[in-house]
């Protein structure tokens, strides 16, 4: 594979260090002197905390520290605020609010020692009842969890509504169908390989702090720490490695990356902290927990008029969720998705549980996971009672390519779209009405297979600074394009990988932007010393804000060229003419042969080339990219399952993903990004359930408990695209990191209860286990009695 | 206790702790940090070595247990400056995202060519069912191996 001068396939120039084991992760940091952090966590859902013995493990030879709740009182750092402009207990003082609340935290010389010495903490813990299931936590009596606000007599933290109510009722009481259907979208955990951790460094002299995390937001660290440890900003470095997978669980902070600096500033020693599994699971951002009735109203003939919708979000112990100041519910109000509703109008209400805070983790761009399921099902159940096939239900509802731009009824301003095209190319591909065929007549022998169909539209690339924040910073991003006197460049972003391939995709706009080779640029990133401020990655919002940043940097850096060409060409700026030819970039006079390169002219704008009046010289740049809008890519996805009915057991036969993210970069990493998110969705709609007994323990705190799909349960995936560039966006891209995660599981899920509709089956709830496919075919489909009212 | 214990040729002896895992051993006590650690209970896979020839995980092997015997990591897959076939493969396919998977993935390929140097999609997926990997479908990791079983003579 050649190496392409800006957009193509490409290899990924990062492969190199990582196919050699030469990665460096967090807990690859070694420094001279590092002890080693470990986390004493409760055992209960909801207790107080009676008192926090810790003189055995002190005593602990190898033992330098034990910090405690009361410790951190001492500092005013026991409570951190959440991403949520919430707080957060780092170390629990007062009670215990989820099992695996972070209580005590032990520094010791090595990793066994500090494990060690929790066991010779001693808790003196008095239980209390929890709030498990959160259908109960608004309940007259409910225990109240978060009684450390001051007034709180109950569990609600927000009700919040989209759309317009009235309207959405006026067309429900006329329609000539409705529909109703309760589904739950259960809590799962993203579980990246690499767990969370942290190396801090606390140098006593320099009054510097250096903490090395996993984090996909290290800027965003670096202020928070700033604000509240109260350290200045600028003596604090994050420094965030290689990542072993973020997808949005290492956006926030965890209490333990607080302990190894408090723990680094009490020793005067790097101190390192690793969570083990378990504790990432049970401790770390969960995602979903979305209890959701969804209401159609349609004619007779099929065309959806409005949709209606009630969810009851479980946030957990504390509201930890990752969003923007203005949407407590994220963007679930996009939950109109691709379709032509004339009404709608949401309400969400969250509630504090007895379970780990999160909320918006595991690539949904901003709870769109939730919305694209919720009315990806009701579109299948209308179908259902309807009669009609999903796919020609779908074409018949679908915007239309003249309605774009288009704004929905909550007020989503969708940028561009082609969604019939999309679909009718994932229908072709799965050869859709040979598999209708297939269907019957296996379903006349008693078989079961389903066709699933899912259409999404996503919303990425958070955003304009006016409707977008996370705690009141913006989400705009910086870029800075330095290039050297030979031609050579060196990009730097706020943007953090995790993955997803910037070191080539980012090097790609460049190259494009200034007809270089993409292996003259170099990229840095994840160092909030080396690079400008912005939000860091997630919400698939790398490429639509950060990829913005870089092709705008670029082209300063292009005009600067061009006030240097014309001096070195002795001809004015604007008779010049860009172009990129077999030898790259150039400015040309033009009408003539005279010609400069980029090359040529970044070795003259630092030479003693006379320059006119204004033009400084170099060619370096720096620009801050302020996003207009969101991108919104889309996509239709086919799912063929065989589901066999003694067993239940399902087995996802084919996968068909047609992708439209606009113009791509790299076509090989987007199709990579979207195999992975395919795989989450058979994840999340087969296996993936983070599960709780009625006490509050966690019953998914492992990996033989919670189970991820292997290359078994994975098909071969049949991948298509079509591209329809967003116009606002300066390459025409958009986000697609997450688009596969979101829009995968309806598939999946349509598809089985498609092969259980001679059952008589019209919904049940992931995670479709073969109990759950067995017990739906008996006639008690687990959790379709989920009732919000 | 003393252990000697032979790494990618090279033998090492030292004064461990009868608990400390193979991959403690590997990472902190001789700085091969290309084998990772993921989960403790043996299901994902990232702490894959091979053990006198056999992919194990190495969380789940004491140091002890590996005393007298031969390991090989990833660092021991490139020899006189030539990738294996394998490592080739992941990056002529895209066969790796965060690259923590990668080194117990290439480890397990390694072993499944030496056995079998034709294996067909089906054996692939059969041979890294014991692994997990979260960011590529597994799609592109069959194709690496794939690809390393149709270049075994590959150079790079």
């Amino acid at each position: 594979m050649s190496t392409p001068m800006g957009f193509g396939r490409m290899h990924r120039k990062e492969d190199a260090r990582f196919i050699r084991g030469r990665g460096g992760y967090v807990d690859d940091v070694q420094l001279p002197g590092m002890l080693y952090g470990a986390v004493l966590r409760s055992p209960h859902a909801h207790a107080w905390i009676r008192s926090v013995d810790t003189a055995a493990a002190e005593a602990h030879p190898k033992v330098r520290a034990v910090i405690t709740g009361a410790t951190l009182a001492g500092l005013n750092l026991d409570w951190m605020p959440t991403l949520s402009a919430d707080t957060q207990a780092v170390l629990a003082t007062d009670k215990v609010r989820f099992q695996g609340q972070e209580v005590a935290f032990v520094v010791a010389e090595d990793r066994y020692s500090a494990r060690d010495a929790l066991e010779l903490i001693d808790v003196d813990y008095e239980p209390l009842d929890p709030v498990i299931d959160a259908r109960t936590a608004l309940d007259e009596g409910a225990p109240v969890i978060r009684d450390d606000q001051e007034g709180r007599t109950d569990n609600r933290i927000f009700d919040w509504e989209a759309g317009d109510r009235a309207a959405a009722d006026a067309v429900f009481a006329r329609a000539e169908v409705t529909v109703s259907q309760d589904m739950l979208y259960p809590r799962v955990h993203p579980a990246p390989l690499e767990t969370c951790g942290a190396v801090a460094d606390f140098d006593k002299v320099t009054g510097k702090l250096t903490v090395w995390c996993p984090t996909q937001a290290p800027h965003a660290h670096r202020t928070l720490y700033a604000m509240v440890a109260g350290l200045p900003e600028h003596k604090i470095r994050v420094i965030s490695p290689d990542i072993g997978g973020g997808f949005g669980g290492k956006v926030g902070i965890y209490p333990g990356y607080v302990c190894a600096i408090v723990g680094s500033i009490v020793t005067g020693r790097p101190v390192k902290w690793m969570e083990d599994r378990s504790e990432n699971l049970m401790s770390t951002a969960f995602a979903r927990d979305y209890h959701m009735r969804g209401e159609v109203a349609a004619t007779r003939d099929g065309r959806i008029q409005a949709i209606r919708v009630k969810v009851l979000a479980d946030h957990g112990a504390f509201n930890g969720t990752a969003q923007p100041s203005k949407f407590p519910a994220g963007f679930f109000h996009v939950f109109t998705g691709s379709y032509d509703i004339q009404a709608a109008h949401c309400e969400v209400t969250g509630v504090y549980t007895n379970k780990a805070p999160g909320g918006v983790a595991y690539a949904c761009s901003f709870r769109i996971t939730e919305a694209v399921y919720l009315v990806e099902r009701m579109i299948d159940v209308l179908a259902a009672e309807l009669g009609a096939d999903p796919a020609e239900l779908r074409m018949k509802n679908l915007l239309r390519p003249e309605q774009f731009p288009y704004t929905t009824p909550t007020g989503w301003e969708y940028d561009s779209g082609d969604y019939q095209k999309t679909l009718q190319l994932a229908m072709d591909m799965a050869g859709y009405d040979a598999l209708r065929r297939e269907q019957a007549e296996k379903r006349a022998r008693g078989e079961p297979m389903g066709i699933g169909i899912s259409f999404f539209t996503e919303a990425v690339g958070a955003g304009p600074r006016k409707h977008m924040d996370i705690l009141g910073l913006g989400m705009a991003d910086g870029a800075e394009l330095r290039v050297h006197p030979t031609g050579k460049a060196v990009l730097r972003v706020s943007c953090q990988t995790q993955g997803q391939g910037h070191e080539t995709t980012f090097a790609q706009i460049v190259a494009a932007e200034l007809g270089i080779s993409p292996d003259d640029v170099e990229v840095v990133h994840g160092d909030t010393d080396q690079t400008p401020f912005g939000l860091g990655t997630y919400g698939s919002r790398s490429t639509p804000v950060s990829g913005a940043a870089t092709a705008m940097v670029a082209r300063k850096v292009r005009e600067r060229a061009r006030q240097v060409a014309s001096a070195m060409l002795e001809a004015s700026p604007q008779d010049l003419e860009w172009s990129v030819g077999e030898s790259g970039g150039a400015w040309t006079v033009a009408g003539t042969g005279a010609s400069r390169t980029i090359q040529e002219i970044a070795l003259a704008a630092h030479s003693n080339l006379e320059l006119p009046d204004g033009v400084e010289g170099h060619l370096d740049a720096t620009c801050v990219y302020n996003p207009p809008n969101l991108t919104y890519p889309f996509g239709a996805y086919i799912c063929v399952v065989d589901v066999d009915p003694g067993t239940g057991q399902v087995k996802v036969r084919r996968f068909v993903a047609v992708d439209d993210c606009g113009n791509r970069i790299n076509p090989m990493i987007v199709e990579g990004q979207v195999h992975g998110g395919l795989a989450d969705g058979v994840g999340m709609a087969l296996m993936q359930l983070m599960a709780f007994d009625e006490e509050g323990n966690h019953l998914g705190a492992s990996f033989m408990d919670y189970l991820l799909p292997t290359a078994l349960e994975c098909p071969s995936w049949e991948l298509g695209e079509t591209v329809t560039p967003s116009p606002h966006h300066p390459i025409g891209a958009k986000g697609v990191g997450e688009s596969a995660t979101v829009g995968s599981p309806a598939a999946v899920v349509n598809a089985v209860i498609d092969a259980l509709a001679p059952y008589g089956v019209r919904h049940a709830d992931m995670p479709l286990t073969p109990a759950a496919v067995w017990r739906a075919i008996q006639g008690d489909p687990i959790r379709t009695d989920l009732a919000i009212t | 206790m003393r252990i000697s214990v032979t790494v990618n040729g090279q033998t090492h002896v030292r004064d461990v702790e009868p608990r400390l895992l193979l991959v403690h051993f590997l990472r902190d006590e001789l700085g091969l940090t290309g084998t990772h650690w993921g989960c403790d209970t043996s299901n994902c896979g990232v702490c894959v070595v091979q053990l006198d020839g056999v992919p194990v995980k190495s969380c789940t092997v004491l140091a002890v247990m590996a005393d007298g015997h031969e390991v090989t990591t990833v660092e021991g897959l490139e020899k006189d400056g030539e990738l294996d076939p394998v490592q080739q493969g992941f990056v002529q396919c895209h066969g790796l995202q965060c690259g923590f998977c990668t080194p117990g993935m290439l480890m397990t390929a390694r072993w499944l060519l030496d056995r079998n140097p034709d294996p067909d999609e089906g054996e692939i997926r059969e041979a890294i069912s014991g692994q997990l990997c979260r960011c590529t479908g597994y799609e592109n990791i069959v194709r690496s191996v794939r690809w390393a079983a149709e270049n075994q003579e590959a150079k790079a």
